[in-house]
């Protein structure tokens, strides 16, 4: 598998597509998270922010009740919902606030769709003593309000965007313009491994911890791999960031949940790689969500974090080189997977992996007993309460 | 491009600073967008910069987007944009477009290259097409004679300068400000610098854009830039319903 991409391609994937504006910033990006990357004192500071802010490593969960439901199979968690903030999305945001420090940058600016990833930036603008505006679709803000709330506590600036769609695509698109407007003293963390290079290596590199850990943890159980490996994709982070540590292993079989929303036949979904076919949006060549004319099409997902018409490059890689399976799960499915979960192992799982746990259900019933399956439980559902009480 | 393009003609000071006009084609609908494009085509101005829409228009502030989504809600497609610019075009004025990559992509470069330069479009502007990315777009686009003009930023390190003025024909773009399109009262401040930066760079006549929209932007830019742009000034215009046309003739004034 190639891991590293060659003039900031995956394949044909990836690329700079963004105003003249930005190159040098990113060009110093691409510069300073190299050096960083290799400098031990940088991986020792990572390595303990990860331990004593984020609560690394998260733990492997045997779900036993789960695996029972489903026939038997067994089904482990890896608990990013454990992480500081609630999500796997700290991961990113810690590694990439060292680096504006690095750079010299005082202000942070992200978007944001389900609020994770606002929440994560506002949360290390806090520790870290920088400024720092989130970007959030006006839906978003009405859905994840909770989230909302929290980012205004940590003194976040929370900006809504009400054009186009009014969620994560025009909240990275706003938070882009802010970049291009003032980026002599704001980085732009961006919250998945999408955007133009550096960022999806660089993002990808911040969360393979995930799967780092996991396999690890998993191995010392008794000593074998998952046959399976499951996670959602939005964006893909967590999705890259648990797979990264399998790509080599080849009877591992990887698979990426994208959002089928109400079924991908009505048209009203969030699914890229399994609905669309490669274009450009912020800055990478992708699959993409997209008319025949290059516009991009309007999505939909009960799950804010999934509701997004692009992904990331390295997945699109992945795709066409078949190494990993994407296939979409729908409202519905997900919904009664957060429900199933709550209920049965006293974890209330967010939205988005609740994709992932439906999915890992279909997985261990084809599998039965003795079939092993690891399922990214990127983040916990609190946020989602009022969504899920509406179905 | 060995021989002197038409952009490179009509956009060179001659002691006159020239004036370019944007509009977005389908803004505020099909009909009155060709009305618009003809009006400004004759107004005095020595190019017209004709956008085609795109749904998630990174580097243009609140007016643009506003009027792109507007020509998408009416039903602006690519095809119908070369109908208006072939249009707009036999007025005698060189018309220069300016989209994004992806509708580019999705119509199929080569064929866009080919149907816009039957349209007699002068030239083709990217702003989220930096010279790293252009192959293999602009080597279709050269192919079928149309200028590639690229973009410089204040942001712009010395080394690409070089890069983006070798790689632009017809004109360079000179983005004057850090950020996206919309008028600003007050032009920045190192501006002359940049554009004499810029000129020591390249031959061609060099267009500074982003920001301008009065009769005191184009006398600070004359001496110093070949060109103004002027865009959301005038969409703004368009928006409300306005003829364009007494804004532009008050802009030339001052450019003479
Ligand atoms: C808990 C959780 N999981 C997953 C996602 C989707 O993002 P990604 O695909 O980058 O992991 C989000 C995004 O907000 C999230 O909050």
């Amino acid at each position: 598998m190639i891991k590293h991409p060659v003039r900031g391609r995956f394949g044909l994937y990836g690329g700079q597509y963004v105003p003249e504006t930005l190159m040098g910033a990113l060009e110093e990006l691409e510069g300073v998270w190299h050096e960083a990357k290799a400098d031990a004192q940088f991986q020792l500071e990572l390595a303990g922010h990860r331990h004593a802010f984020i609560g690394r490593p998260t733990p492997l969960y045997a779900a036993s009740r789960l695996s029972a439901h489903f026939g038997g199979a067994h089904i482990h968690l890896k608990r990013e919902d454990l992480c500081h903030t609630g999500a796997h999305k700290l991961n990113n945001a810690v590694g990439q606030a060292l680096l504006a420090l690095r750079m010299g940058k005082k202000r942070v600016i992200a978007e944001t769709g389900a609020g994770q990833h606002g929440v994560a930036v506002a949360t290390v603008a806090a520790r870290f003593g920088l400024e720092c505006t989130v970007y959030m679709g006006t839906e978003d803000m009405r859905r994840q309000s909770m989230n909302v709330r929290r980012m205004k506590l940590l003194e976040a600036e929370v900006k809504e965007v009400a054009s186009g769609t009014k969620t994560l695509k025009d909240a990275t698109s706003e938070a882009i313009r802010d970049w291009v407007t003032n980026v002599r003293t704001t980085h732009y963390i961006i919250g998945s491994v999408v955007g133009p290079h550096p960022y999806p290596e660089m993002v990808r590199d911040l969360q393979r911890v995930i799967g780092d850990e996991a396999r690890e943890q998993y191995l010392s159980v008794d000593g074998k791999l998952p046959d399976v490996v499951v996670a959602c994709v939005g964006g893909g982070s967590n999705a890259i960031g648990i797979f990264t540590a399998f790509l080599d292993d080849k009877d591992v079989l990887l698979v990426g949940v994208e959002a089928a929303g109400s079924g991908i036949r009505t048209g009203k979904h969030a699914a890229s790689l399994v609905g669309g076919r490669p274009g450009v949006l912020h800055g990478a060549f992708s699959y993409l969500l997209q008319d025949g004319e290059g516009q991009v099409l309007p999505t939909h997902s009960i799950s804010a974090g999934l509701d997004y018409p692009g992904v990331g490059p390295e997945h699109s890689f992945l795709r066409d080189a078949e190494r990993v399976d994407y296939i979409a799960v729908g409202d519905k499915d997900a919904v009664a997977a957060f429900k199933l979960c709550t209920k049965l192992e006293g974890i209330m799982p967010a939205l988005e992996p609740a994709h992932a746990l439906h999915q890992a259900g279909v997985i261990a019933r084809e599998l039965g007993p003795g079939g092993r399956i690891l399922v990214c439980l990127s983040g916990r559902g609190d946020k989602d309460m009022d969504s899920v009480e509406g179905v | 491009m060995s021989e002197a393009s038409k952009l490179d003609r009509v956009l060179r000071a001659d002691g006159d600073l020239k004036l370019v006009a944007y509009m977005m084609a389908g803004h505020p609908n099909k009909k009155r967008s060709l009305e618009v494009g003809k009006k400004l085509a004759t107004s005095g101005v020595a190019a017209l910069e004709i956008g085609i829409p795109f749904s998630d228009p990174l580097a243009d502030g609140p007016v643009i987007q506003h009027a792109g989504q507007t020509a998408l809600e009416h039903g602006m497609t690519v095809g119908a944009c070369f109908e208006l610019a072939a249009a707009v075009a036999e007025e005698g004025i060189p018309i220069v477009l300016m989209t994004y990559i992806n509708p580019i992509l999705a119509h199929d470069p080569r064929r866009f290259a080919a149907e816009a330069a039957q349209a007699g479009v002068a030239g083709i502007i990217v702003p989220d097409l930096p010279v790293e990315e252009s192959e293999p777009v602009a080597g279709w686009l050269r192919a079928a004679s149309l200028d590639t003009i690229f973009m410089v930023a204040p942001t712009t390190s010395p080394n690409r300068m070089e890069s983006i003025c070798e790689h632009s024909s017809g004109f360079v773009y000179c983005v004057t400000v850090t950020g996206i399109t919309g008028a600003r009262s007050d032009l920045p401040g190192g501006m002359k610098e940049l554009l004499g930066e810029v000129k020591k760079h390249t031959k061609l006549p060099v267009a500074a854009g982003f920001g301008i929209s009065r009769p005191e932007h184009m006398k600070a830019l004359r001496g110093s830039a070949d060109a103004a742009v002027v865009g959301s000034a005038i969409v703004a215009e368009i928006d409300k319903g306005n003829d364009p046309v007494p804004l532009v003739k008050g802009l030339l004034k001052a450019c003479r």
